[in-house]
């Protein structure tokens, strides 16, 4: 554990009141793990785009600013790489920020300060700078949001060395994640789903308890198929999985990769040769996406235990679309045949 | 004319009004203006219906800024190239567009020119002079520049124009663009259309500059504020503009001090936000009834003839929505297409793969699953 966090046996929020049997949505977790890092850490800063007065657009910081003041919550102009570039600057000045960028589809004016600066700060002064902080992006599709309000670019930044990539799926890892994240010693991108926002609630505990980042999570094991996944394409896999585990009897493995950058590579490997079978599912473009990267690692490493040619279910290689939307993002249905495909060898 | 001459020394602090003795459109193109206002007025109107009621997905309006767009358009040549954010539909209606091609665009239905490749309100009127909008703020306001060393490149006396928000001149592109153009005296003009806020923030949060204006100065951008509800105001100015960029003098920046009415999207909630009592002095700005009030008193107009107009245009507008309506979704193909000029072949193949299995297939929106 990092030093800048209290000691675990401090780890209790003092404000946040509520039945943890209760399920809360994604969006409450993320509110809640921002809510008890303000409460802990003074250096943590939350700022961005409408995240002060009004609570964000998705209402991730809802109640922040009422509860821990202007100066530690602090709604920016509208500037992404004034946003990123004063992270950069404050990181460096000993602060632990916390970055919200409005929609993933609005990260590019910030991509140098990102790809340039942040992720090459450590490195380029040979460790002697860094500088940790978090940037809070919603992405995907499912939400109507046309060209941009969809888009999935994590593949832009697992390319880029010297930037965590973390994208939860349960509203549990939403805030186990985040809380990791704000320990971590170096920069991290946290990517939130945003059609699970509000939908489907899950447990999460109420003492802050930080998930580590790096190792994926099994979401179910099987014996006959592994399938790679991440982000909102978690729950389509799983629903495909149900469906088809009962009408053709066949064991499904499911793998939520959470921490994209650095790669759970143990765990994609040990799945793979149990099962002998890959499928990959992810809603970006398919060309140079993250699940490419997934079938490389395989390919080079367990080809000799395959017992299927591998397969990715992705978006088109195309700009993300309105009217058509429920064609291009990766449903059950298809999700589904792939596994039939794959299986069906 | 009075305009030009007094605006070429104007602080950027004065807030232009109409000038009586500047220069007027004629009875006919009033008329026009005053036509297009309410149709802009009824367009939001029904818009906000449609999405209320689950029919289009989202909408932004621009109530309370009509004046921003059509006494903008009103001084410009038809060849003028626009550089648009989401908020400047009046644009296109002004050139000739129908209401029905805007309605296939918030239905993203088979006759959207864009394919339903793009939410409600970003419209593309490429033969109007009128560039595709993006959802990305501030992108836009550089293509300005550009285009403006497009027609000093051929030599002609065209001027590019842009428009966007007050929280837009935070952005990159809103300095890259004064830059390019401030340098090169490019033929642009830059209206920023201060409407108060930018989703959230209010303008007096969005820069420590005294007025947006203020920001054109150090780029050696001549600079005007203007009353933004004061369509005639806006008119007379954007006219004295043009002309002096069209002589080669240069680009200028038009803060158009204008007040957003309605939230910021059909997905805002601005009760938690807006300053209090702030709407009431504003509403009673409105550029609608005031420029109404103008267009009666000189006797261009008459009561029976606004009621007359109010009755039809809100007849349009219902007529080219439900045309809309009624149209089917487009085709699957034309998710692959535009991506380039011509369909990569692994793409079609890709695509006919998915056909091949799903076609018939009802496909519920990826929020409801279908299993
Ligand atoms: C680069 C970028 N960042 C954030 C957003 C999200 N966003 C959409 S509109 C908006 C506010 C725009 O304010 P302003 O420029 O004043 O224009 P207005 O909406 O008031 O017309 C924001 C932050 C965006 N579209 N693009």
């Amino acid at each position: 554990m990092n030093a800048t966090m209290t000691p675990s046996s401090q780890m209790t929020s003092s404000l946040i009141e509520r039945n943890p049997e209760t399920p809360i949505t994604m969006v409450q977790a993320i509110n809640e793990a921002l809510f008890q890092a303000l409460e802990s850490n003074p250096n943590v800063i939350v700022f961005g785009e409408d995240v002060g007065i009004s609570g964000g657009v998705f209402r991730a910081t809802e109640g922040l600013q009422a509860q821990f003041g202007e100066a530690r919550v602090i709604d920016m102009p509208l500037t992404e790489a004034g946003i990123i570039g004063s992270a950069y600057g404050m990181a460096v000045a000993g602060m632990t920020p916390v970055a919200e960028i409005q929609f993933a589809d609005y990260i590019f004016p910030a991509f140098d300060q990102i790809v340039s600066e942040v992720a090459k700060l450590r490195y380029r002064s040979g460790g002697d700078c860094a500088c940790p902080m978090v940037i809070r992006t919603p992405y995907g599709g499912g939400i109507r949001g046309g060209t941009y309000h969809s888009q999935s670019p994590e593949a832009y930044f697992t390319q880029t060395p010297g930037i965590k990539v973390v994208i939860p799926s349960t509203p549990a890892d939403a805030k186990g994640l985040l809380l990791s994240a704000l320990q971590s010693p170096d920069p991290v991108l946290f990517m939130e789903p945003k059609r699970l926002y509000r939908s489907p609630k899950g447990l999460v505990p109420v003492d802050p308890t930080p998930i580590p980042l790096g190792p994926a999570r099994l979401v179910q094991a099987g014996k006959d198929l592994s399938v790679f996944c991440y982000g909102a394409m978690v729950d389509i896999c799983q629903a495909a999985a149900t469906k088809l585990q009962e009408s053709d009897g066949v064991s499904i493995e499911i793998i939520d990769l959470r921490t994209l950058s650095p790669i759970d590579e143990a765990s994609i490997l040990a799945s793979v040769r149990k099962t002998g079978r890959a499928l990959m599912v992810y809603e970006a473009p398919k060309t140079g996406g993250y699940g490419s990267e997934i079938s490389a690692i395989i390919a080079e490493k367990a080809v000799e235990y395959l017992k299927a040619p591998i397969k990715r279910v992705a978006g088109l290689d195309t700009p993300y679309p309105y009217s058509l939307e429920s064609v291009y993002m990766p449903h059950p249905v298809r999700v589904m045949r792939a596994m039939q495909e794959v299986l069906g060898f | 004319m009075t305009v030009s001459a007094s605006s070429q020394t104007q602080s950027t602090q004065a807030l232009i009004g109409f000038d009586p003795q500047g220069e007027m459109p004629s009875n006919e193109v009033l008329l026009k203006m005053y036509t297009l206002m309410l149709t802009l007025r009824f367009w939001d109107e029904r818009s906000l219906k449609l999405q209320r009621s689950g029919r289009i997905s989202f909408c932004v309006t621009t109530k309370g800024e009509e004046a921003t767009q059509v006494g903008t358009v009103a001084a410009l040549r038809a060849t003028d190239w626009v550089f648009p954010a989401y908020r400047q539909p009046g644009i296109p209606l002004w050139r000739g567009a129908n209401l029905e091609s805007l309605a296939h665009q918030i239905f993203g239905s088979a006759k959207d020119v864009s394919l339903g490749h793009q939410m409600p309100n970003h419209y593309s009127f490429h033969h109007l002079y009128y560039a595709s909008v993006s959802s990305v703020i501030g992108t836009q306001i550089v293509h300005a520049s550009g285009a403006a060393l497009a027609a000093q490149a051929k030599g002609t006396d065209d001027v590019a124009v842009t428009y966007f928000g007050d929280g837009s001149t935070s952005a990159n592109d809103f300095h890259s663009a004064l830059t390019v153009a401030g340098a090169k005296k490019a033929p642009a003009l830059f209206f920023c259309v201060n409407n108060h806020y930018a989703i959230s923030l209010h303008v007096s949060q969005q820069t420590g500059a005294k007025y947006l204006a203020d920001k054109g100065v150090g780029y050696g951008v001549k600079a005007l504020r203007v009353d933004g509800n004061d369509v005639l105001a806006v008119y007379q100015t954007t006219l004295a503009m043009a002309e002096r960029a069209r002589r080669g003098e240069g680009p200028a920046l038009l803060e158009l001090v204008t007040y957003r009415l309605n939230p910021h999207s059909s997905s805002d909630d601005d009760a938690r936000y807006r300053l209090k009592g702030e709407m009431d002095g504003w509403i009673d700005k409105d550029p609608i009834p005031r420029f109404e009030a103008f267009l009666l008193e000189k006797g261009v107009l008459s009561l029976p003839q606004v009621d007359a107009l109010k009755i039809q245009v809100e007849a349009d507008v219902l007529e080219a929505t439900k045309i809309a309506q009624e149209t089917p979704l487009p085709d699957w193909q034309t998710l692959i297409e535009g991506v380039y000029a011509e369909i990569p072949a692994t793409l079609q193949a890709d695509l006919d793969d998915l056909l091949a299995h799903e076609q018939g297939l009802s496909l519920p929106h990826p929020g409801a699953f279908p299993l």
